[in-house]
């Protein structure tokens, strides 16, 4: 695995190397060498298997978090390939072209980020949300509980007691007062 | 909406046709009652009349008898939403035997008169349910099975499964709990038909009286609503 990331650290510009297990690598690249890097892998180091293609939503950067994650079978190597793009009018080079499966996880990426792929097949499709027209829903601005308190007629919860002043109002419905006491007292 | 959206237009006609196959042709057919009609093969037939209510019989004899008889067959569409769907199978087997109860799985609207909500429905689920239940025939009775169809369950605030199911389709019996186990559900057969058997279990008429509510929920939360409104 060491002498894989030498090679790859001669012709791309890899940062964050991170390994997980020996043969297992995080690694990040710019935008623009990803595909190269994943053409790469895929033609010349024998990463014939792709496994996901996952985003995180780094809200706070305005950062996207792409990763590719390939597998080589013979070896037994785990490669996760990052990249971070833009939050606003998020954009990357589609990848259907390499594995058929990629395109859906694009759409997937389309529907729920609302990453734009130009070029992937039926990347505008509905993949899981049928006519949806809200912000794309695994965005982190996007209030999934509001949203479902909105849309989905809630029904309204159990009520609460605290336990102290319910038990008391219940037991001793009316306090007795000091005159009676005092009568019963004598 | 009409029948109209669901149609192509002439000139879509004319280009689509140079390629049907000759059974996909537009033909004429004599019906029984000895009228000719053209039949597209390729168009969508439905009805859009509205539901309507379907009365008990007039003899209270003959309505109890039919009650009974009707409690004594369930027959369920096998239709699995969320989790649910995993504690049907074993009611078919030797251990929990639900064939005792008169209670049979079949596999499509047309020929069942039960429908189980199995758990969690998401919006798309949703569609298809109101789909098969609009087309069962009556008499029909729901079971909605865990917490997720009474308020939602651990996805309250799900951005797409539902929070109550009887704001869709009218329920029957609820069986609660998260997932209820396959003997749950056999109590919630054992509920459905006493309710039946007394004469309650009338919720597909509460459908039909209640209609323009019902469709109004399932519209609000359906947005591409691109199927007739009835069609049964």
């Amino acid at each position: 695995m060491k002498d894989l990331l030498e090679r790859l650290n001669t012709k791309y510009n890899l940062t964050d190397i991170k390994y997980q297990r020996d043969n297992l690598v995080f690694l990040t690249i710019g935008k623009e060498n990803t595909i190269d890097l994943v053409t790469h892998l895929r033609d010349y180091e024998g990463f014939t298997h792709f496994v996901l293609l996952s985003c995180v939503d780094w809200i706070e950067e305005g950062k996207f978090q792409l990763t590719y994650f390939l597998n080589q079978p013979e070896r037994k190597y785990d490669i996760a390939i990052r990249t971070m793009i833009d939050r606003d009018n998020a954009e990357m080079v589609s990848a259907h072209h390499l594995w058929r499966q990629i395109t859906t996880y694009q759409r997937e990426l389309r529907e729920m980020y609302g990453i734009n792929f130009p070029g992937s097949p039926g990347v505008d499709e509905n993949f899981i949300l049928e006519g949806w027209d809200d912000i794309p829903p695994m965005r982190r601005e996007f209030d999934t509980k509001q949203y479902s308190e909105d849309t989905f007629f809630p029904r309204e919860g159990r009520k609460t007691h605290d336990p102290a002043s319910y038990m008391k109002e219940k037991l001793y419905p009316t306090e007795p007062t000091t005159d009676k006491v005092n009568k019963t007292d004598e | 909406m009409t029948e109209d959206n669901f149609k192509m237009s002439n000139k879509q006609e004319e280009e689509v046709s140079k390629f049907f196959a000759p059974e996909n042709e537009k033909r004429k057919v004599e019906t029984p009652d000895g009228e000719i009609i053209e039949i597209n093969p390729l168009q969508d037939y439905f009805s859009d009349a509205r539901p309507k209510v379907h009365h008990p019989n007039t003899s209270k004899v003959v309505e109890k008898f039919l009650n009974w008889a009707r409690a004594e067959s369930l027959w369920v569409l096998g239709f699995g939403t969320g989790c649910g769907s995993i504690e049907i199978p074993p009611l078919l087997t030797p251990r929990f035997d639900a064939f005792r109860f008169g209670v049979q799985m079949r596999p499509t609207p047309r020929q069942s008169n039960v429908i189980i909500i199995s758990g969690y429905l998401a919006v798309k689920t949703l569609k298809r349910v109101i789909r098969s239940y609009e087309q069962m025939q009556n008499p029909k009775y729901v079971l909605a099975l865990g917490s997720c169809t009474i308020n939602g369950g651990m996805y309250f605030d799900s951005y797409n499964t539902i929070n109550r199911l009887d704001y869709y389709i009218p329920v029957d019996v609820y069986v609660a709990g998260c997932m209820p186990r396959p003997e749950a559900l056999l109590s919630g057969f054992g509920k459905l038909k006493e309710l039946i058997k007394a004469g309650k279990g009338e919720k597909a008429n509460e459908y039909v009286e209640k209609f323009d509510w019902y469709k109004a929920n399932q519209k609000k939360i359906i947005q591409d609503w691109n199927m007739p409104d009835y069609n049964w």
